[in-house]
């Protein structure tokens, strides 16, 4: 069988003094209540949680120090991103950018492009979203019809991206855009630009989600001038910088800690005498989250060593986000109260919060049914 | 793996495909022991690889000892060798001498509890163990008793000492016999005080590693029938591997595997696999689960001919149900994770995952 490769890694000594650092940061962030860990998650944005992480150093770590960043490595980069997530770290405001813009453009960026941008990430100023999904183009992403074409010293912009979280209050999206018509290969002719949203021609229309949040928004380019500096890679490349980008987005602990959490209300509110079935569910979840945590790590470990594990990537997301939305299917079983929007009781706000975004942990990355194609192809069924 | 381990590993498994063939397994279906097998895996060293070199032993690290016992699951290899091989190593932990022949292990299910009594010149045994792996056939049993006060003995049994048994076999066929220890009475060399990480909870965890490593190879066997079957059979045309059903079965089966294999190897870090009963818990919890759900997948792509004994894929399912319950259930070993998160509180559960060091999940 052609196995996935997910090698054992014990994390570095520097990696648990970081850990020690981080959560210093956290206990402190929590203690002077700064933010409510049983209401918020990664995907909470508040810049001023993000300005006062970047102070402390942790957001860009493994970016170089003149772009801002502190030079640190994945695996402690790793390590400040789950005690991130179990501390229920309001980190959205800077997450994408430190995830994944920021890495794509310190990779295939220009140096225009580092310079500018760089370390206003790392200085948390700076926010980004995810051009990718069209209208008519979703996990066939291959099919974007937002179209840049050449002219003097840039390109210009025209189309619509669709589902971009936080459009209205980032200030750049990594745009996928066809730059030349599709032909036989249709993975050719894509190309990545960073556009700024308040450049003219831009246009943001919010979409609520079901929780009444509002995140996704709809986007629209209109003749939009994106200088030529502003393109990742060279003209064509698209694709195969998007498929990079998304070894880094999907591989991470937030694809398996959405809803930790609630994990800890329920461990909260079922206290040091759980009944047998309490027990078994606990300790059921702990051994998925255990390995998922290996799994993640391990991939950590092989970007370290600049490596770009696609289909592990996937493999990671596929099984982090079922276990991701199958916690609150079972934890609402475990004990009789009712998930309240606005009760005092913790555990039952966090129940609310989970199961009202618990839809999205399999739809934002790429969806199962995607994910499930590559793993296949790598298994060598495709 | 270093180089050497590498050659070490190949070498087994050029044994194990030489030896083991649909003959074999069928003839331990039917209960014959297969000696010439097992001759085999004596003349390559095998049964003693944990047992460190200084005590007689070949001395091969945890993750090399796993792989060995991953690729002899693989073949469905049909002996008590990983048995032997932690017998082997716990008794001459224990100060005992390398033990000749097969070595197998009681008690095996949590609710048997044999106890010592002692006497004149040694002790005497008692109680019952079920589901003993090969218990009638092995020469030697190492059996884990406690004393009135709860203290932990090693005891070497020999099968020539005990009453007739109850030959009993799992759902693969294989020996888990009914052993009767009433009465047994043992001289003073062959009953040791357990080291003393048994003390904690006998032999559950040694045993559960063991069967965690196996249910790795029996994975990776079954997933290697389905993924050559998927790409050969045809119907509607074409090879059922191209439709998207079969497909998205598979890569959900791929990622159990591949998160049962991720708690497994953490079972490389502990120098007799079975040391550190937490990891132990999560891997025999989450390999359980996978162990049930790859079965499952690679049944449904085989359809009806994966039912039939003319495939060989039962060999290896069968063994996956049998191993997953052996030493614990899942349930058995999540319900002790369980307990110990709740335990240390809400806000301990995270630190006790990131920082876990020495921690028990012993009751």
């Amino acid at each position: 069988m052609r196995a996935f490769r997910f090698e054992s890694l014990t994390l570095p000594p520097n990696a648990e003094m970081m850990r020690k650092k981080v959560r210093a940061f956290l206990d402190d962030e929590r203690a002077h209540g700064r933010y409510a860990a049983h209401r918020t998650s990664w995907a909470t944005f508040d810049p001023e949680f993000s300005r006062r992480a970047a102070t402390a150093g942790f957001i860009g770590m493994t970016w170089p120090r003149q772009y801002g960043g502190g030079e640190y490595s994945n695996l402690e980069r790793f390590v400040v991103t789950e005690e991130m997530l179990a501390a229920g770290a309001p980190g959205g405001a800077h997450w994408i950018a430190d995830r994944q813009s920021g890495p794509q453009i310190l990779r295939h960026g220009s140096e225009r492009a580092r310079e500018l941008i760089l370390p206003r990430i790392a200085a948390g100023e700076c926010y980004f979203g995810i051009g990718m999904s069209e209208p008519d183009s979703g996990s066939d992403l291959a099919a974007v019809r937002t179209k840049a074409e050449k002219c003097e010293n840039g390109w210009v912009v025209n189309g619509a991206k669709i589902w971009t979280s936080n459009a209205h209050r980032v200030h750049y999206l990594i745009v996928l855009a066809r730059t030349e018509p599709p032909g036989q290969d249709r993975h050719a002719g894509l190309s990545q630009f960073i556009v700024d949203t308040a450049s003219k021609g831009v246009e943001i229309r919010p979409i609520l989600n079901l929780a009444g949040g509002h995140e996704f928004n709809e986007v629209f380019f209109r003749n939009c001038f994106v200088p030529e500096d502003m393109m990742i890679g060279k003209p064509g490349e698209g694709w195969t910088r998007v498929t990079g980008e998304l070894a880094f987005e999907r591989a991470g602990p937030d694809r398996f800690m959405s809803d930790i959490r609630l994990l800890v209300e329920l461990v909260k509110k079922v206290g040091c005498a759980p009944s047998e079935r309490q027990a078994i569910e606990i300790g059921r979840f702990v051994a998925h989250f255990a390995a998922l945590r290996r799994m993640s790590s391990s991939i950590a470990g092989l970007l370290e060593r600049g490596e770009s594990p696609i289909t592990e990537a996937a493999l990671v997301k596929d099984v982090g986000t079922a276990f991701e939305r199958e916690i609150p299917e079972i934890v609402r079983k475990l004990l009789p109260v009712e998930a309240s929007l606005d009760d005092d009781d913790e555990y039952s706000q966090a129940l609310a919060h989970v199961l009202l975004h618990a839809p999205s942990f399999t739809i934002r990355g790429g969806t199962p049914e995607i994910l499930r194609g590559m793993i296949a192809r790598g298994l060598g069924l495709r | 793996m270093e180089d050497m381990s590498v050659i070490v590993v190949e070498q087994a498994d050029r044994l194990f495909q030489q030896h083991v063939n649909k003959n074999i397994l069928a003839d331990a279906d039917d209960g014959k022991w297969a000696a010439s097998l097992w001759a085999a895996l004596e003349d390559a060293g095998l049964p003693l690889a944990l047992v460190p070199e200084a005590a007689g032993g070949v001395g091969l690290a945890a993750s090399v000892v796993a792989s060995l016992i991953r690729r002899a699951a693989f073949y469905s290899v049909p002996l008590p060798l990983a048995e032997t091989m932690i017998a082997s190593r716990l008794w001459v932990d224990a100060g005992g001498d390398v033990l000749d022949g097969a070595v197998t292990l009681a008690p095996v299910n949590p609710q048997d509890r044999l106890t010592v009594v002692e006497n004149g010149s040694g002790v005497t045994l008692s109680g019952t163990a079920h589901h003993v792996p090969w218990g009638v056939q092995a020469p030697t049993t190492l059996v884990f008793a406690r004393d009135a006060s709860g203290k932990g003995f090693l005891c070497r049994v020999l099968s020539a000492q005990l009453r007739p048994n109850k030959p009993r076999r799992n759902v693969a066929y294989e020996p888990r016999d009914e052993m009767h220890f009433d009465g047994v009475q043992l001289h003073a060399g062959d009953v040791r005080p357990a080291p003393d990480d048994l003390n904690k909870d006998g032999l559950m965890a040694f045993g559960a590693a063991i069967r965690v490593q196996q249910m790795i190879g029996g994975m990776e066997r079954c997933l290697d029938y389905a993924l050559t079957y998927a790409n050969e059979r045809i119907q509607f045309g074409r090879p059922i591997g191209k439709f998207q059903a079969i497909q998205h079965m598979l890569a959900v089966a791929a990622g159990h595997f591949a998160a049962a294999s991720a708690t497994a190897d953490a079972l490389f870090e502990s120098e007799r696999l079975g040391d550190d009963d937490f990891a132990v818990a999560i891997a025999k919890s989450r390999c359980g689960e996978a162990a049930g759900q790859v079965a499952a997948v690679c049944h449904q792509v085989h359809g009806a001919m994966g039912f039939t004994q003319e495939h060989p894929l039962h060999f290896s399912t069968r063994r996956l149900w049998a191993w997953r319950d052996e030493w614990g259930a899942e349930s058995y070993w999540q319900e002790r994770v369980g307990r110990k998160i709740c335990a240390s509180g809400g806000e301990g559960l995270w630190p006790l995952l990131a920082d876990r060091k020495d921690s028990t999940v012993a009751a």
